[in-house]
């Protein structure tokens, strides 16, 4: 598939829209999905998912060729969606870090202590409370998860995504797991 | 209590980071701490539901709104695609602009005043006089003048890029043709071409 990605990049490089077309139709699973983990909102998700693909395109010549498209992608949509995360910030600031620790927030100091109801949970609300729980991560953790639960990302991948070293990228989903045990444990 | 480091080795398990050393010295810890087998147990059940979440599928329309929202795209690209879905037409569009191009071009060279030379034919003025009393054998063909026919003409006249003036007197056995547009001097050209093509068939038929 990689082969097919480089040929289409290089149609959509001379101006070909339709080429790009299909490199949209290849990963927009994946960048909706990453968008959606990060924002929680569908509509948002769909906006800065189209906006990634928009940025690609108009970018697409500073890609460099020998690397993995989808790196460049996923990063391009993840930094949007940091963006945007940052814009609707609540003024009351429950993820500011609280001091002493490195980036747990108000979040995981408050609802530890209120566990989720014990009844039988429905796979979709189920899915509803985790997704839930990955959107009160600060975002530094919560990219470093959302990243590290999509299909076929190593680990070497999130840390070029990212753009930060291998060990910070393994903390920062240590800690980021750490928390999400921490309220789903009663689930 | 418990070595932290027995909590980041859960996680390297979960990773599928920890070698097996490391993997021995983990399972050796949860078998004689609870708390921690609790701990890892809890750990592997997010790992799980995090897991499950993951699939998700974009919008229909997805790729049409990306597409929609894309600068346009340059004409000569279009073009290009066009071409090669199409290598007929784009074989015929080639051979019919190369056509008129030749056409066009023969046309507007074709400025210069002649006429086909035939005994009793006079010329003033780029026009063109078949006397009075005087009889022209054969087709008179003008360019870029005028005829006026006094006398008579045992043949076709035909008049490209001028007119014709026929006297009361004069007289065309043949037919009488006026070429002034393009279009008519293509079809013209068709013409005769046709009729020399036919002309040679009929000759070599008749042979």
């Amino acid at each position: 598939m990689d082969k097919i990605v480089k040929k289409r990049i290089k149609q959509v490089i001379k101006g070909d829209q339709d080429a790009f077309g299909e490199i949209v139709e290849i990963y927009k699973n994946s960048v909706y999905q990453l968008c959606y983990r990060m924002l929680g909102n569908r509509h948002e998700a769909e906006d800065i998912a189209q906006e990634a693909f928009l940025r690609a395109y108009v970018n697409i010549r500073s890609f460099n060729q020998d690397l993995k498209f989808s790196t460049w992608l996923f990063r391009i949509a993840t930094n949007l969606c940091i963006d945007r995360m940052r814009k609707k910030k609540p003024d009351y600031y429950l993820d500011a870090e609280v001091a002493g620790t490195e980036g747990l927030t108000m979040y995981s100091q408050i609802s530890s202590d209120s566990p989720l109801p014990e009844t039988e949970v429905e796979s979709l609300e189920l899915q509803e409370t985790v997704q839930k729980e990955i959107l009160k991560l600060p975002e530094k953790y919560r990219a470093a998860i959302v990243l590290k639960y999509m299909k076929d990302l190593s680990l070497n991948e999130i840390s070029e995504i990212l753009d930060l070293p291998l060990g910070t990228v393994k903390t920062r989903i240590h800690r980021g797991r750490e928390a999400l045990r921490q309220q789903l444990r009663y689930v | 209590m418990c070595p932290e480091q027995i909590v980041e080795l859960m996680h390297d398990y979960l990773d599928e980071e920890i070698d097996p050393a490391n993997e021995k010295t983990l399972r050796d810890h949860l078998k004689s701490c609870k708390e921690c087998e609790m701990i890892f147990n809890q750990l592997k059940k997010t790992d799980a539901f995090v897991k499950g979440i993951s699939h998700m599928q974009a919008p229909p329309d997805f790729t049409a709104n990306v597409l929609a929202r894309l600068p346009k795209e340059k004409k000569k690209v279009w073009m290009q695609r066009w071409f090669t879905n199409h290598p007929m037409l784009t074989a015929a569009s080639v051979f019919i602009i190369l056509m008129m191009g030749s056409l066009f071009s023969s046309w507007s060279q074709d400025q210069a005043f002649s006429v086909s030379k035939q005994k009793n034919l006079v010329v003033k003025n780029n026009t063109v006089i078949v006397p009075k009393g005087k009889t022209v054998k054969g087709d008179v063909v003008v360019h870029n003048g005028n005829v006026r026919i006094e006398g008579e003409v045992q043949g076709d006249v035909t008049v490209i890029n001028g007119e014709k003036y026929l006297a009361s007197a004069g007289h065309v056995t043949g037919q009488i043709e006026e070429v002034n547009e393009v279009f008519d001097w293509i079809w013209y050209h068709i013409k005769t071409t046709a009729k020399d093509v036919i002309g040679i068939f009929g000759q070599s038929n008749a042979k």
